[in-house]
């Protein structure tokens, strides 16, 4: 992790309030995970004060892209950045996603914005395991299918595809395809990952949830971002421990 | 650029230049000694220390503000046994100098915690946390009280004859009555000031953005306060003083040394830009250099106020 002062190379609407923002830049020696992220300063000065933590949505060829909903300061700041200006990015942070196993079958569960790790999931599962993504949302402008494979979509109104939450969507799939062999990848707001969590434990399915907190740093040294051990005793770090955690790990 | 004495001193205590690094803002070194050469630092001071582990208030703990952040931790911390085992041989091999910050719910709690620290040769000082306002045992009600504090400061000087250093509240009427009873029980310096106790509400749940309700601020929105209080001190106590409260920029350095500062603090800033300790060694050499100053100790309470 280091501090990286990158060019933007575009800022384009994806759909109503979210964005695809991609910055250039240098690795050496380091390699991302998906499910990491950075923390990102939106901009100079004391006000927004701390900085924001954005997952990382993709990267290739030194090119890396975040998917941000607009939906207070900071988001609508980077919202106004335009390409050529300099992004201040602290990273890469945090545990992501684990990947290797034996599962056949990925499934990725992706509520809102929360698919926003899952282009990057993608590209590093590669051909390996066979990818379903279900995504949700309120109606049909809200869902989100960048860089997915194989995306199966769940409308709280029934705009279009399966009517009702994604995590029901993901049991009536998985009971009619009677799907086997499988690990759960999920990202979401937290009544969604509850959902999953309690799914996961009852079926015996593995399954990881990445989470998100308010943070001020990112790398463990503020604590601001604690989550509650599934054991009930003491806290994780949402930062340092995670920000992906197994679902049986901790408690939402 | 090396003509410039950097080098200040706490009591006996000699250190290579007047950064400190804040208790609750580096953790144990780990963390941030993947950013920034520790060893350039004049001192780290560690999160605070108690007795027996504490696993922190429930979240959410945090919150920004304008210009500065809410916390209320609760003092999460490993306990003074893990430290000692799990902690200390990292920070023995940083070739910094290590200042123990400790928290304790009574006055026999500090005194044990430094009885059993003091024999522990990487710590050169202690910095007693007579303050936290995020605790509901001890922590503000000590710091509230100025004959808490002596008999704190009295307790703690009686098991070590390394320094001492009290962290002042800056949540009282007058703080210098607080570093007169910490220097007449002994204490050979205090920090000032912990957080300012704030609040903020979600204006459409109508809850606290804490859990804990009330959470302590810090960042830049506090700086003029400290200055104040740090200037308090300096013009009614003769008693060394490490200042702190939201230094950002090295200019704000400058200026705690000037309010009459020996060494200061960085503290949340080392959140945003964990280079920022060494950015301001930089400039401050810059400084010294620009204005003539052989020795940093010169600056410390060089304040014209005619």
């Amino acid at each position: 992790m280091k501090i990286y002062k990158s060019k933007i190379l575009a800022n384009v609407r994806l759909k109503k309030n979210i964005f695809l923002m991609q910055v250039s830049i240098e690795i050496n020696n380091c390699t991302f995970i998906p499910g990491q992220f950075f923390n990102i300063k939106v901009a100079d000065g004391n006000y927004p004060f701390l900085r924001r933590p954005f997952s990382i949505c993709d990267y290739t060829n030194g090119i890396l892209t975040f998917m941000f909903d607009v939906n207070g300061e900071g988001t609508h700041i980077l919202s106004a950045k335009k390409s050529g200006q300099e992004l201040n990015l602290l990273g890469p942070l945090g545990n992501g996603f684990n990947i290797e196993g034996n599962y056949e079958n990925a499934v990725f569960i992706g509520g809102g914005i929360g698919v926003a790790p899952f282009p990057y999931l993608t590209r590093k599962m590669g051909k390996n395991k066979n990818i379903i993504s279900f995504i949700g949302g309120r109606s049909s402008g809200d869902l989100i299918s960048y860089n997915l494979d194989n995306v199966i979509q769940a409308t709280d109104d029934g705009s279009i595809g399966f009517k009702g939450n994604v995590v029901e969507c993901f049991i009536d799939y998985a009971k009619n395809n009677l799907l086997k062999n499988y690990r759960i990848f999920a990202c979401g707001p937290t009544p969604m990952l509850k959902a999953v969590r309690e799914l996961a434990e009852v079926n015996n399915i593995e399954c990881q949830i990445s989470t998100e907190s308010s943070m001020a740093c990112g790398f463990g040294l503020c604590q601001g971002c604690a989550i509650e051990k599934a054991d009930n005793n003491g806290y994780l770090l949402i930062c340092k421990d995670g920000p992906v955690f197994n679902s049986d790990e901790v408690l939402l | 650029m090396n003509d410039i004495d950097l080098s200040i001193n706490i009591g006996n205590l000699k250190l290579k230049n007047p950064i400190l690094l804040a208790s609750g803002t580096v953790g144990y070194g780990n963390e941030i000694s993947e950013f920034i050469d520790l060893s350039k630092i004049g001192a780290i001071v560690t999160k605070s220390i108690s007795l027996k582990p504490r696993k922190g208030n429930p979240p959410s703990r945090i919150t920004e503000t304008s210009s500065g952040m809410l916390n209320a931790i609760g003092l999460a911390n490993v306990g003074l046994d893990k430290f000692v085992d799990e902690k200390i041989p990292f920070l023995e091999k940083l070739d910094s100098t290590i200042i123990c910050n400790i928290a304790a719910s009574s006055v026999d709690e500090y005194s044990q915690c430094v009885e059993q620290l003091n024999s522990q040769s990487a710590i050169k000082a202690f910095e007693i946390n007579v303050s936290c306002p995020n605790v509901k045992d001890g922590g503000l009600v000590f710091g509230n009280d100025v004959s808490w504090v002596g008999k704190i400061t009295n307790a703690v000087r009686g098991k070590t004859d390394k320094p001492i250093i009290i962290k002042l509240s800056p949540n009282n009427s007058k703080i210098s009555d607080f570093a007169e009873v910490a220097k007449k029980e002994g204490a050979d310096a205090v920090s000032a000031i912990n957080t300012l106790v704030g609040t903020a509400f979600n204006i459409w749940t109508r809850k606290p953005k804490i859990k804990n309700i009330t959470g302590g601020l810090s960042g830049p929105a506090i700086k003029p306060v400290a200055l104040a209080k740090v200037l308090e001190i300096s013009r009614n106590v003769e008693i060394p003083i490490i200042g702190i409260g939201g230094i950002s920029k090295w200019q704000d350095a400058i200026e705690f040394m000037i309010a009459g500062s020996s060494a200061f603090q960085i503290g949340t800033a080392n959140f945003i830009n964990p280079y920022i300790s060494i950015e301001i060694l930089q400039n401050l050499i810059t400084y010294c250099e620009n204005m003539s100053i052989k020795n940093i100790s010169e600056l410390t309470a060089s304040y014209n106020l005619s």
